[in-house]
């Protein structure tokens, strides 16, 4: 093949890849628009909706807000279900779930990470073991062990536990084998610095990005959490949100205000929307970090 | 004091930090675990007012779940929601995640659109069940639209029919998960050598083919990973379904699935078979979580 053979040909496949690169790039955006529409279209209904009051709800769908959104917020303050107690409950406990979950998983990682002791490696092996055993299937004596100890229907019961996290443990081993060096460790103690003191002053500091992050899963976790809460809490002024949207769904719903309905639902979810969008670099960065480095 | 006691000084602290996690895992997880298994071994239900129980009676119980018949129904229902969901959902993962990844087609508007496909993820589940019933029910809003477009005539009973519900169990569950598999599947790609893709490239390997060729084979770990891990998900839905169907299943339970029968069982305090099922769940979860902890593993070492 000669020189000018050679260079017409790459030209040519240079070309011909433009105009593919350009035919695919159209269709990923094509894609990716309608993906987006998908994943925002229930929220965006469900915001008009929230606007509009039973009576327009009942005309039909329109695709603009109209303007009850307040009279439907002041109909669900002074409605039947105590959804701001709920609002209430939900916060108290998914933070405590958050703070306990990322302290002591900091806790234990840092155990693992900073000493050598007996025991270690099967330490760090059997956490790993029981991080995908799901929560469900011990839930039986869980509930048994609780009434033993009075504290059903006692939010206790659902924070505490979380001290013990391992998915959050096992994200923290991850991010200190990356991260804190054990020179820094030692730099401490010649500095004459007790072990605990370093814990919380050096280490912990240090760990606040992947605190940061387990700390908004941990909420978000605990936020959503239907399963447990629903087995455990029983008074309607101990309930979380998603057991009072779950009331709402087993009453009689027709004869409730449409509006006031959507109202509750979109209550429910935008304080974590919000949340998202403030921090959702973080988060989505966080989920790569956390699923593969493996 | 010499320096030898000072190290083994320092390593008992490494037991000292690791007590609270030990203690309230011994305490909330061991013993309910360890209490479930032990239940699953005795007669012991509630029938109207009277406590029949705890009497022990072996192995009835896994008898009676396996043979009753429900078990093989709502594990089967479970699977065909998790594979109507799972599929489109890896398939849009690993088309996304080829193109958020493929350099050459430099996307614009990215942190977008990763922000706007997790955003699901995080919805509270009952909540989301909640306003899809209230959308697709017979006078709600989608109704409305799909007669106002003139699809319909009049309202599709979307929660009267078996497929319908399954469809939208289905959905919700894509819909919620497909944007944490792309963001997976998308650091498994860009772990992948670059200089692969330039090697192919430079022989003329269109991007079709790299992507079979070279993406998908080298992603096989972690595609396995996700299908594991997604199935592990799977087999504890609950509240979606839950929610959606007011925890009936219908209609004909047909999208009743294996938490929302345990559920089911714990508000009667049918602990017998209560305590069965979870036996049944946790052999099950357990083998899947052995496979997946080999992957993980397997990948450390390289």
């Amino acid at each position: 093949m000669d020189m000018a053979a050679t260079n017409t040909t790459s030209i040519a496949g240079q070309q011909e890849k433009g105009a593919s690169v350009h035919a695919r790039r159209f269709i990923s955006y094509i894609v990716l628009i309608l993906v987006s529409f998908l994943c925002l279209f229930w929220f965006y209904v469900l915001f008009i909706n929230a606007t509009r009051s039973n009576s327009e709800l009942s005309l039909g769908f329109t695709p603009f807000p109209s303007t009850h959104l307040v009279e439907n917020w002041v109909n669900l303050r002074s409605g039947t279900l105590p959804i701001f107690n709920g609002m209430i409950n939900s916060l108290v406990i998914a933070l405590l779930t958050a703070g306990l979950a990322t302290y002591f998983s900091a806790m234990t990682a840092y155990a693992i990470h900073a000493y050598d002791f007996k025991g270690k490696k099967f330490m760090f092996t059997f956490i790993l073991m029981i991080m995908m055993i799901p929560t469900q299937v011990t839930v039986l004596g869980f509930l048994q062990l609780i009434g033993k100890m009075g504290l059903d229907n006692n939010a206790l019961a659902l924070i505490v536990p979380a001290i013990a996290s391992p998915a959050v443990f096992f994200y923290m081993k991850q991010y200190m084998d990356s991260t804190l060096p054990l020179s820094l460790v030692e730099a401490a103690r010649i500095d004459g610095s007790g072990e605990f003191r370093t814990f919380n002053q050096i280490v912990v500091p240090l760990m606040k990005p992947a605190i940061a992050v387990q700390a908004i899963f941990s909420f978000v976790g605990s936020w959503n959490n239907y399963f447990t809460p629903a087995l455990v809490l029983h008074d309607d002024t101990k309930k979380t949100l998603p057991i009072l949207l779950a009331q709402l769904r087993s009453a009689d719903w027709l004869k409730f205000d449409m509006g006031q309905v959507y109202m509750m639902i979109a209550f429910s979810i935008f304080p974590v929307i919000i949340v998202y969008l403030i921090f959702s670099k973080h988060i989505v960065g966080g989920v790569t970090l956390g699923g593969v480095k493996g | 004091m010499n320096k030898k006691s000072k190290v083994v000084s320092y390593n008992k602290w490494g037991y000292i930090f690791l007590i609270p996690f030990v203690v309230i895992f011994l305490i909330f997880q061991m013993i309910p675990l360890v209490s479930t298994i032990y239940n699953s071994f005795f007669e012991n239900y509630r029938s109207g007012l009277t406590q029949i129980g705890p009497n022990f009676i072996g192995l009835q119980n896994y008898a009676t779940i396996i043979t009753n018949g429900d078990l093989p129904t709502y594990f089967v229902n479970t699977m065909i929601m998790w594979i109507m969901g799972f599929i489109p959902q890896i398939v849009l993962s690993l088309l996304l995640g080829a193109w958020f990844t493929d350099p050459s087609l430099r996307l614009k508007c990215q942190t977008f659109f990763k922000t706007v496909i997790y955003l699901p993820n995080l919805i509270m589940a009952s909540a989301f069940a909640m306003l899809f019933f209230t959308l697709f029910s017979d006078s709600g809003p989608i109704n409305s639209m799909l007669i106002q477009m003139g699809v319909f005539k009049e309202a599709y009973k979307f929660m009267g029919n078996e497929w319908s519900v399954r469809t939208l169990i289905a959905t919700m569950n894509c819909l919620m998960w497909f944007g944490n598999t792309t963001i997976l599947l998308m650091a498994g790609m860009l772990g992948i050598d670059p200089s692969l893709f330039e090697a192919a490239q430079v022989d003329g390997a269109t991007s079709t083919q790299i992507f079979y060729r070279i993406t998908l084979p080298l992603l096989k770990p972690i595609l396995i990973f996700v299908m594991i891990t997604s199935l592990i998900g799977g087999l504890q839905m609950f509240d979606v379904p839950q929610i959606l169907t007011n925890g009936t299943g219908d209609p004909m339970r047909s999208s009743m699935t294996l938490i929302m029968y345990l559920n089911k069982h714990l508000f009667s305090k049918n602990y017998g078979l209560a305590g069965a099922l979870s036996v049944f769940l946790f052999v099950i979860t357990g083998i899947l979580s052995l496979i997946v902890f080999k992957f993980t593993n397997s990948e450390k070492v390289k």
